[in-house]
């Protein structure tokens, strides 16, 4: 099986290709830049793999959450690149993506994943490993302030990763003083790679979809937008 | 040649395919304008949010309509600004992916550019060289053409664009939004000499433009003499009178400085009923001619998208893998065909 990820959904522009049993990735950190970068990057793996993209089975895309337009970035080049060349595609949580990094980096068994969400928000999620190594939600995707975070659902060792982390670290030390919380200091934002160790079991499953249903999920979906008087 | 083009710079999803043989083969415009109406004007991550559903399945549906393969597509031409950047993010990634799947060319198209040369879908095309008055809801120009690329802004608005103003004024009188085609309507059930609106900048040599004053003076009418029906029918017919004539005035003027006897009007405002025989009798009293878009090609649209991409992917030009998007763009900035 030969698969395709990216993802631009935050600060990292991610690129991974994993085909007969090699993976190559490429990871940059360019804010702004992405929509330059995505192209290219893909281009690049592309050809180090000596791969057509029509050779590939699916493509993998993070799906948010992270920036808007980051993340639509990514579902636009899916849906373009997906469509021209008739492949199913396949959606993975940010989140969990760095989560999945914490397995691979950390052998973590459970993570709290937060990205800064800018306006005193995180993106947070909690996760545990399921028996067959991949992290699992325990909860649903949130956008809070962290003095507002729910109780915490997870005692023991918990591995904490994400950019949320950095910006909010002594809140969420004293929100989990309860756990052993280590905070990942190599996990910072996703990478294209776990979302292809998280897509192949979705693969096996047939849950890659066509091209157009390649969705962004913001999680931030209340409209805070005024309307007009007594609409 | 074949191509497909994509625009998504505002609140309107058009998908186009222009063909050298046949012409126009299928265009599709899915406007946004319900999902922003509550707002009184379009809220720009709804726009994105919109753009990014249905822009793929309006590919595939232009596709099928033109009865053709995804593989006889030669190039993609998308719109790449002026405009709103995450809207045009959304069609400039998706399109510029597309070409770089197929293995075929991209272009960044200039939405200014497409409007311009949306006339030249049209049986009776205009030839070069000609005056342009781009009027639409992000932009009032006067363009010397002397070929595709090759521009000079003759003028230009200093505050409001003329679409911009029929919107806010239509808002101040309470209409729906997009309130610019609603007070037209209303217009021709008014006494467009009611109220001595301004002619802004007409007692004053040049060509530029400016319209926010008008506002102002609408709403200090609605002040005075409230809302009733026929105080809003003429303050609507008095209000377009007012740009309409200055519209007309400074096409006269740039068209006698510039010794060009043909005139090109695009963008929303040239589907404007009152403009268009106003500047008939003026092209008349010139002994000129004046081109417009199909009616249905006068606001935003896949078609003059496609057809601009054409004529500059035709010519060679093309553009490389990264997907820039620029959503302030002169349009005196781009290379010459
Ligand atoms: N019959 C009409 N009379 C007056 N104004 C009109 C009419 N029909 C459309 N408009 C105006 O045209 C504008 C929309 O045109 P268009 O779609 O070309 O503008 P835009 O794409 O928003 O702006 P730009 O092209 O400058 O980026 C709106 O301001 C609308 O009110
Ligand atoms: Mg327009």
């Amino acid at each position: 099986m030969k698969l395709l990820a990216l993802d631009t959904s935050t600060e990292a522009c991610s690129v991974a290709l994993q085909y007969d049993g090699q993976k190559l990735t490429l990871d940059e950190v360019c804010p702004q830049q992405h929509s330059k970068r995505i192209l290219p990057m893909v281009q690049q793996l592309l050809a180090e793999s000596g791969l057509g993209l029509n050779q590939l089975d699916g493509i993998v895309f993070g799906r948010g959450p992270g920036s808007f337009t980051g993340v639509r970035i990514g579902v636009g080049v899916t849906q373009g690149l997906a469509f021209g060349a008739d492949l199913p595609v396949f959606g993975v949580s940010t989140l969990q993506a760095m989560a999945q990094a914490a397995v691979r980096l950390h052998q973590a068994k459970q993570v709290i994943a937060a990205i800064d969400a800018r306006m005193a928000e995180v993106y947070l999620a909690l996760y545990q490993q399921s028996a067959d190594g991949l992290m699992q939600p325990v909860c649903e995707e949130l956008a809070r302030k962290p003095a507002e975070l729910p109780p915490l659902t997870l005692a023991g060792e918990i591995c904490a990763v994400g950019t949320g982390l950095v910006t909010y670290r002594d809140v969420f030390l004293q929100w989990a003083s309860d756990t052993q919380l280590k905070i990942s200091d190599q996990v910072l934002l996703p990478s294209a790679q776990d979302m292809l160790t998280l897509a192949v079991p979705a693969w096996q499953q047939q849950l890659f979809v066509a091209a157009e249903l390649a969705e962004p999920v913001y999680v931030r979906d209340e409209v805070t937008w005024q309307k007009l008087p007594g609409r | 040649m074949r191509v497909l083009g994509i625009e998504t710079s505002c609140d309107e999803t058009g998908i186009a395919i222009f063909d050298t043989e046949k012409g126009l083969m299928s265009h599709i415009v899915y406007s946004q304008i319900p999902i922003h109406a509550d707002y009184g004007g379009v809220v720009p991550e709804l726009a994105s949010r919109d753009h990014i559903r249905k822009t793929l399945p309006l590919v595939k549906q232009a596709l099928a309509e033109a009865g053709c393969g995804a593989s006889s597509i030669d190039g993609v031409a998308y719109t790449a600004g002026p405009g709103l950047a995450g809207a045009l993010l959304v069609g400039a990634a998706i399109g510029r992916s597309l070409a770089f799947a197929w293995g075929k060319p991209a272009l960044a198209v200039h939405h200014m550019e497409g409007h311009l040369l949306a006339p030249m879908l049209e049986a009776n095309a205009p030839q070069f060289p000609f005056l342009a008055l781009l009027v639409s809801g992000g932009h009032t120009q006067l363009v010397r053409v002397d070929g595709i690329g090759r521009y000079q802004l003759l003028g230009e608005s200093i505050d409001d664009a003329a679409g911009e103003a029929f919107d806010k004024t239509a808002k101040l009188m309470g209409l729906d939004y997009p309130g610019g085609p609603l007070l037209a309507k209303l217009a021709t059930l008014g006494d467009a000499k009611k109220y001595p609106f301004p002619r802004p900048m007409t007692d004053r040599p040049g060509l530029d433009f400016s319209f926010s004053g008008l506002k102002t003076a609408a709403a200090n009418v609605i002040a005075a003499e409230g809302k009733t029906p026929q105080v809003q029918a003429d303050i609507a017919a008095s209000f377009q009178q007012a740009v309409v004539d200055t519209l007309v005035l400074k096409c006269r003027r740039a068209l006698k400085e510039t010794g060009l006897k043909r005139l090109v009007v695009a963008g929303g405002v040239s589907a404007n009923q009152s403009l268009r025989l106003q500047l008939a009798d003026l092209m008349q009293s010139m002994k000129g001619e004046v081109f417009y878009p199909g009616k249905e090609f006068c606001t935003d649209n896949g078609a003059m998208i496609a057809y601009a991409g054409w004529q500059r992917l035709r010519a060679g030009q093309a553009q490389d893998l990264s997907i820039g998007v620029t959503p302030r763009w002169p349009m005196q900035q781009l290379p010459p065909v």
